[in-house]
């Protein structure tokens, strides 16, 4: 629901798991939707799973226009295990 | 950091505008669906409406996946977990929306019942691992974009061979709708309503691609873009429908690039075909019955089907009276013709999805359009 979120792989664990972090925010998620991640790598996170990759010039637009939107401590709340969709 | 202040430009804005208000014909009207709420809010927060000419408007579509739930099927989500004996899994956005007689998930959940807001549906399998003493239910929702996590989840159950998991399928597709809203008779020609193109979703497009649109574009004879999330992409997508208007052209184009591709991601479409088929007809809040519009679980994942699991009780399930949520999702009334908007509904009292809903168009109209012009806000 909410939006997705662009964050950069940290690392790669078993069983199409990886550790992402978006704005010191670390995060562990599903890369069970794309074929190669590495580390390194933006990906488009929603609900706990990547969707897409992303260039880094993307990623970081991304983010500038979450923040200066407004929704961007919302998204991170809700990744770091607050959710705050419905308050 | 130069792409962003590219994009932040203010000038880029207003070319594009300058460019939109040089290409459209005086003598006619474009009216463009957006069919994303996400679009919606990105309309509302920048101000798009603002740069438009007169004779261009948007009308705003059912895409707000807790908007178009029928209240039937929240009404069962409350009663799996009241009932049932379950612990209920469901995403933040549901908690709040009033089934009937106002009753919510987080009315249940005060009164007792085991319901647990959820990030990922990996967070519903973790609650499945650490309570195998009791069944555990994820209450599915969403569009194209939030399907294949589902399917994943059950494939996962199946490998662990968790017996307690099981998912309550809500999932609906975008061209669906699309093709629908085009049929009712809302929207025909001759109707009351006109739509002469449509905003395409983003991230619903970069699972599905942009290809499953072309049949729609060519049957009806209506021009598709889809358009990025943000403000830049949003006037550039209308710029691209206007000259497709202009050119009695119906094409479907992508100004979303960046992200979406003809094809999209193939490895989370065969997820999806792989655990989920087809279902012949499901009920859209506002759109009625949409025969081939949602998912439901296949015969060979029976075991992980709450509907097959539980039996929900037959009910009369009801929208709270005068809300004009259906109205508004179907794209014929805008949240200011509904006599709660505002007054008895708000965001921290809601009456209907479209004012709880973070993609809500009444919760947009809420945040960002109370102090605009009446040609903005009516």
């Amino acid at each position: 629901m909410c939006l997705a979120i662009p964050a950069k792989v940290l690392s790669i664990e078993p069983d199409d798991m990886a550790v992402v972090t978006v704005e010191n925010v670390r995060k562990r998620i599903s890369t069970a939707l794309l074929d190669q991640v590495a580390v390194g790598d933006y990906l488009l996170i929603h609900v706990g799973y990547a969707l897409h990759k992303l260039s880094e010039e993307e990623a970081a637009h991304t983010l500038s226009l979450m923040a200066e939107a407004g929704i961007l401590q919302e998204e991170l709340a809700e990744i770091s295990g607050e959710p705050t969709c419905a308050t | 950091m130069r792409y962003i202040s590219e994009f932040r430009d203010r000038t880029l804005a207003d070319n594009l505008a300058n460019r939109i208000a040089q290409e459209v014909q005086p003598d006619r009207e474009y009216h463009f669906m957006e069919f994303c709420g996400g679009h919606t809010h990105a309309i509302f927060r920048y101000g798009v409406q603002d740069l438009m000419p007169q004779n261009v408007h948007f009308v705003h579509g059912p895409g707000c996946p807790v908007c178009v739930l029928p209240v039937r099927r929240l009404d069962d989500a409350v009663e799996l977990a009241e009932k049932h004996d379950v612990i209920l899994c469901t995403y933040g956005d549901m908690m709040r929306v009033p089934g009937t007689g106002r009753r919510s998930l987080i009315k249940a959940k005060a009164d007792g019942a085991d319901i647990r807001m959820v990030y990922s549906t990996l967070d519903a399998l973790k609650i499945a691992r650490d309570n195998s003493n009791k069944q555990v239910v994820f209450f599915a929702i969403g569009f194209e974009t939030t399907t294949p996590p589902t399917a994943v989840a059950i494939k996962m159950a199946q490998a662990e061979e968790l017996t307690n998991f099981t998912v309550f399928c809500n999932h609906v597709l975008t061209p669906a709708a699309i093709g629908h809203i085009l049929d009712s008779p809302d929207f025909a020609p001759g109707g009351p309503g006109r739509i002469d193109g449509f905003l395409g979703p983003s991230h619903v497009s970069a699972v599905i691609g942009s290809q499953p649109y072309e049949a729609a574009a060519q049957k009806y004879q209506k021009p598709v873009v889809i358009a990025g999330f943000e403000p830049l992409d949003v006037m550039q997508s209308v710029l691209m429908l206007i000259r497709q208007a202009n050119a009695g052209r119906a094409e479907v184009e992508n100004q979303y690039t960046r992200v979406v591709t003809r094809e999209g991601n193939r490895k989370a479409q065969d997820l999806v075909a792989d655990v989920l088929e087809l279902r012949d007809s499901f009920e859209w809040r506002g759109l009625g019955a949409v025969p081939d519009s949602a998912l439901q679980i296949s015969d060979n994942f029976a075991a992980y089907d709450a509907e097959k699991r539980f039996r929900v009780s037959q009910k009369q399930s009801r929208e709270v009276k005068s809300c004009e949520c259906p109205a508004v999702l179907r794209g014929v009334k805008k949240p200011t013709d509904c006599k709660l908007f505002g007054t008895v509904c708000t965001p921290d009292n809601p009456m209907g999805a479209c004012m709880v809903s973070s993609e809500g168009a009444c919760a947009a109209y809420w945040s960002y359009g109370r102090q605009r012009a009446p040609r903005d806000a009516a």
